[in-house]
């Protein structure tokens, strides 16, 4: 599973063809919700797929079809010097977590120690975070009422 | 794969990933792809610590704190809108510069 998510968020990146990258993308969000199973989280794990691979990968899969161009299909490569600098600074980062991770001794927890139920979690929603969960409905609608006054605009400008 | 360590050491790889497209990549919707996977690695250190360790207010046995798994319900959420903006605003840009590399879209610059 783990070969799964890390290789397919390298094919997200690296893939020459763009439509490729995004369904590398949704293979690695996949291997992210098996990883919630393995990790006794369910209801998690079926929102994330619902929500990232149903929604969130078909949207970016149209946008690819919407914006896509030929010359994309040899995109400019990033300069070698570009390259390195990115992949230094991305070992690095892993480095350092993979360091805090050994040096913590994280391994000693071996266990699930939490049976936390989907009762639990709407126990929790509805009652001590009730405000964020409202707050992130307003979040959600001002999201989708900027994205459809963007696309408005540009076409209002394009009739002019 | 049956301990903290290891979907941190997954997480820590996604993230890594996630820094080295923001670093390399020019072109809008790889920076997003790489962004989704830097919130994925976090959700995944999320879920994985809030499952395997204790809660604090639990003595012994295992607990029911589920405030692990509720931030990452939160967390999907917002990336979802996130995600919704920057597509209409690649679309958007798409339409006025007939290209999405980063670097060429200057018309804010100072």
């Amino acid at each position: 599973m783990m070969v799964v998510t890390v290789g397919s968020a390298i094919v997200a990146l690296e893939a020459d063809e763009i439509i490729y990258g995004a369904i590398g993308l949704a293979g690695s969000l996949f291997g992210v919700a098996t990883m919630f199973f393995l990790l006794n989280a369910p209801y998690v794990a079926v929102f994330q797929i619902a929500v990232y691979i149903g929604a969130i990968a078909v949207l970016i899969l149209f946008t690819v079809m919407l914006v896509r161009e030929e010359k994309w299909a040899k995109e400019v490569p990033a300069t070698s010097l570009t390259r390195l600098a990115g992949a230094l600074t991305g070992l690095a980062v892993f480095i350092a977590l993979a360091f805090a991770v050994i040096a913590t001794n994280l391994s000693q927890f071996s266990t699930l120690s939490n049976n936390a139920t989907f009762f639990d979690i709407g126990v929790l929603i509805s009652s001590g975070d009730a405000p964020v969960l409202l707050v992130l409905g307003l979040v959600l609608a001002a999201s989708v009422v900027g994205a459809l006054t963007l696309s408005r605009a540009d076409r209002e400008e394009r009739t002019q | 794969m049956n301990t903290l360590s290891d979907f941190v050491i997954v997480s820590a790889m996604l993230f890594g990933i996630g820094v080295y497209g923001l670093v390399t990549k020019r072109n809008a919707l790889r920076l997003l792809f790489a962004v989704e996977l830097m919130i994925n690695a976090a959700n995944l250190n999320f879920i994985a610590f809030g499952q395997y360790l204790p809660s604090a207010s639990a003595t012994a046995g295992p607990s029911t704190n589920a405030l692990g798994q509720t931030f990452v319900l939160f967390s999907i959420a917002l990336a979802a809108a996130e995600a919704a903006v920057i597509l209409a605003i690649v679309v958007v840009a798409y339409r006025l510069h007939k290209d999405v590399d980063v670097s060429e879209l200057k018309s804010l610059e100072g």
